[in-house]
């Protein structure tokens, strides 16, 4: 009896699976009606034939851009920041059909939205790659359709069969840290600098771009790195290292770097606990990156002393690339984004990174507004 | 020597050696680097509240030594894990902070609905994620590790749409509580123990303990006997859940805010493990509680310990594997019977001279 029972049960959440799949195969199966009579077939056949430039003869004469882009999930605030900021600024308003694929971090879905996408035959494709390899097979694919594929965020290892890939420089944002603290310990007349610093999570292009450009200042400068352990970017993370430095290196360190918001609000909260003073009237300095509004309103509190941006808003990077391409240009293969260098004390206006000059902002209340 | 002897035989002689012996790792550490030898163990009073290595042992193993209490009941009556409790720590946490902050708001300072209704209502889908995971054990017969399944991969997720895929922050000062300072102690180990004495009462005073063991040994045979397995299977697994949803809330509110996507996250394998620690049999049946908190409380020790010890953190999980597998393999019944034949031999031998 209790078998029958549960065989049943199977049964029925079977069906529903079979349910579920079909409701959302046919909305898919929707939609590429409508991206295939948006697009007229005649123009994509000729741009198989040749390189990116003539697939759009069609769009560049008024028609609908449809783009196809497949995001990696939505597992922060960030991601969040940056689907929006696609779907902002590839609207029906501005004159792009936009056809946006949520992987929920499923490398096989996103292979999966990548090949869907070619047979809806769309104009462009974006992906934020969730894994780094395994992409030659389905970018020859596009290749093959004539479809420019511009990867965003995340790096693609094994392929480079796309048009350009639009992200952050994190070694950059390392680099800006470790010449901002240097310029700061100095005007501050602060000679000794002890850092300790929590990580990323371990092996993140992330953490290994800001490890490496602050390290590069810090071994520069002769600074004392004490100890560098991963938080995992996450605030329980930053708390339970924070805890654990506080007891290890009782005294000995004047500036914390945590290498994204989270983590610092974490570390905020075990130096509290310890109590270390920390902040721009405290012992202790602390630098953050992501600047994430909930970041930049502890820059204004003054308990962050500055915070490196990551940008999360690549549309209207991805937008240059695709109006480049649409003028029969080549984009450059590497764009990286403009980021802000926030800061709470109007000490210092400008730093040298790269021996370029970059500014600093001071934050107010309509920066974090503005902000994601 | 008698003494001795009784005392390695005792039962729980061998977890609270393993403890001991992990921690000596940091006597030994701080020995050769010329600081006080017992830094670890040195408590003393900061701001006003308690600090110390061996407080934040305590402190950070309080969720894996609650939910700890839950899994042995799990194992015990059942035979199986419950591998959901981390997501539903995370759906606790997510509810909780949903109903604090309002739907779709991702930061507030001011309470939606009172304190205590958000933590309630937190710990109780918890308890209705239990009570799931325990109708399908225990009356449609589903192998526990398939049951759990479900709700491992759908909580998290559950919880993430209840944020509306936001971290949730709920910046108020008394909702850190449950993750902060009660007076002079950190909360949660207040918490924990209140947890541990419940759960002690409950199974010493009552014959709930001796149900769970008869069940876990011979389901059928302690049904003829008048036991019903079922509603005692049923029962362990709500209590699973409720253990679960009250360690949500502790990690929810140290970091005053709600993040389905880390909140829990591996826990479920630290709980099981806490189990193992303990000296229970994974096969169900008889079950020593202190085991598995003992257990909990060393899992955070080897963590402490490699932070203390400067140990890189892509090193970590090597160093705690070792552990981890020494310490099982001290209790596992074959060394213990290479030992008890070593000690016989022993024995003999003297009589022998004698």
């Amino acid at each position: 009896m209790k078998k029958k029972v549960v065989s049943m049960l199977m049964c029925a959440a079977l069906g529903a699976t079979l349910l579920a799949g079909c409701g959302s195969g046919s909305t898919d199966a929707g939609s590429s009606d409508a991206s295939a009579t948006t697009d007229d077939g005649a123009t994509t056949d000729d741009g198989a034939a040749d390189d990116g430039a003539t697939t759009d003869d069609g769009a560049a004469s008024g028609d609908v851009i449809t783009i196809g882009f497949a995001q990696v999930g939505h597992e922060s605030d960030w991601r969040t920041a940056s689907t929006n900021s696609c779907q902002t600024v590839f609207s029906a308003e501005n004159g792009y059909d936009l056809q946006f694929v949520d992987c929920d971090n499923d490398s096989a879905v996103q292979l999966e939205a990548v090949r869907g996408f070619i047979e809806q035959d769309v104009d462009y494709i974006i992906i934020d790659p969730i894994v780094s390899t395994g992409w030659d097979t389905v970018l020859t694919e596009c290749e093959d359709a004539g479809i420019p594929v511009i990867v965003i965020d995340r790096t693609i290892e094994d392929s480079d069969k796309y048009v350009s890939w639009v992200g952050s420089n994190f070694k950059t944002e390392g680099l800006a840290a470790g010449e901002w603290l240097k310029a700061y310990t100095e005007a501050k007349g602060i000679s000794d600098v002890n850092v300790l610093v929590i990580e990323g999570s371990t092996g993140a292009s992330a953490t290994i771009g800001r490890t490496e450009g602050f390290k590069e200042i810090a071994d520069a400068n002769g600074w004392n790195i004490l100890d560098s352990q991963s938080g995992d970017f996450t605030e329980a993370g930053g708390q339970e290292v924070m805890e654990s430095y506080c007891k290890s290196y009782e005294g000995q360190f004047n500036v914390v770097v945590c290498q994204n918001d989270n983590e610092a609000f974490g570390a905020m909260t075990a130096m509290k606990n310890a109590g270390v003073s920390y902040g721009v009237d405290g012992d202790v300095i602390l630098i953050s990156f992501d600047a994430c509004t909930a970041g930049l309103e502890k820059v204004l509190s003054g308990e962050i002393n500055a915070d490196f941006e990551c940008n999360p808003l690549a549309a209207p990077f991805v937008e240059q690339v695709i109006q480049a391409l649409q003028n029969g240009e080549t984009p450059e293969k590497e764009v990286y984004m403009t980021e802000h260098w926030f800061v709470n004390e109007d000490i210092l206006s400008s730093i040298t990174v790269n021996g370029e000059s970059q500014d600093l902002t001071v934050v107010d209340q309509t920066i974090i507004d503005a902000q994601y | 020597m008698t003494n001795i002897k009784k005392l390695i035989s005792k039962p729980l002689f061998l977890p609270i050696f393993c403890m001991i012996l992990v921690m000596a790792v940091n006597i030994i550490f701080d020995a050769i680097n010329g600081n006080f030898a017992l830094n670890f163990f040195t408590i003393s009073v900061r701001n006003g509240i308690l600090y110390g290595r061996l407080i934040d042992v305590l402190n950070r193993g309080s969720e894996i030594a609650i939910l700890a209490i839950g899994m042995t009941l799990v194992v015990s009556c059942s035979a199986g894990t419950d591998i959901s409790v981390g997501s539903v720590m995370s759906l606790a946490a997510s509810f909780c902070c949903m109903l604090l902050a309002g739907f779709g708001v991702s930061s507030t300072s001011s309470y939606n609905v009172p304190l205590f209704v958000g933590v309630i209502a937190g710990i109780l889908l918890a308890g209705v994620c239990g009570a799931f995971n325990g109708a399908l054990v225990a009356f449609l017969n589903v192998q526990p590790m398939v049951a759990t399944l479900i709700l491992f991969s759908a909580a998290r997720a559950i919880g993430l749409l209840l944020c509306n895929n936001l971290i949730v922050y709920v910046r108020v000062d008394s909702f850190g509580v449950f993750g902060g300072h009660l007076g002079i102690l950190p909360t949660p180990i207040i918490i924990a123990a209140v947890c541990i004495l419940v759960a002690t009462v409950l199974l010493k005073k009552t014959a709930l303990g001796l149900y769970v063991q008869s069940v876990g040994i011979n389901r059928k045979a302690s049904r003829i006997a008048g036991v019903r397995s079922e509603r005692i299977i049923f029962i362990c697994y709500i209590i699973c859940g409720l253990c679960a949803g009250i360690a949500g809330i502790i990690a929810s509110s140290r970091i005053t805010s709600a993040d389905s996507n880390n909140i829990g996250l591996n826990f479920e394998l630290d709980a099981i493990l806490a189990v193992a620690l303990g000296g229970n049999s994974l096969g169900g049946g008889k079950f020593r509680l202190a085991g598995s908190i003992i257990g909990a409380y060393t899992i955070q020790a080897i963590t402490t310990t490699l932070y203390a010890l400067g140990v890189s953190t892509e090193q970590a999980p090597v160093y705690k594997a070792i552990i981890v597998i020494i310490i099982v393999a001290i209790q596992a019944p074959p060394v213990k019977a290479f030992f008890a034949r070593r000690q016989a031999k022993k024995a003999a031998l003297k009589g022998g001279v004698a």
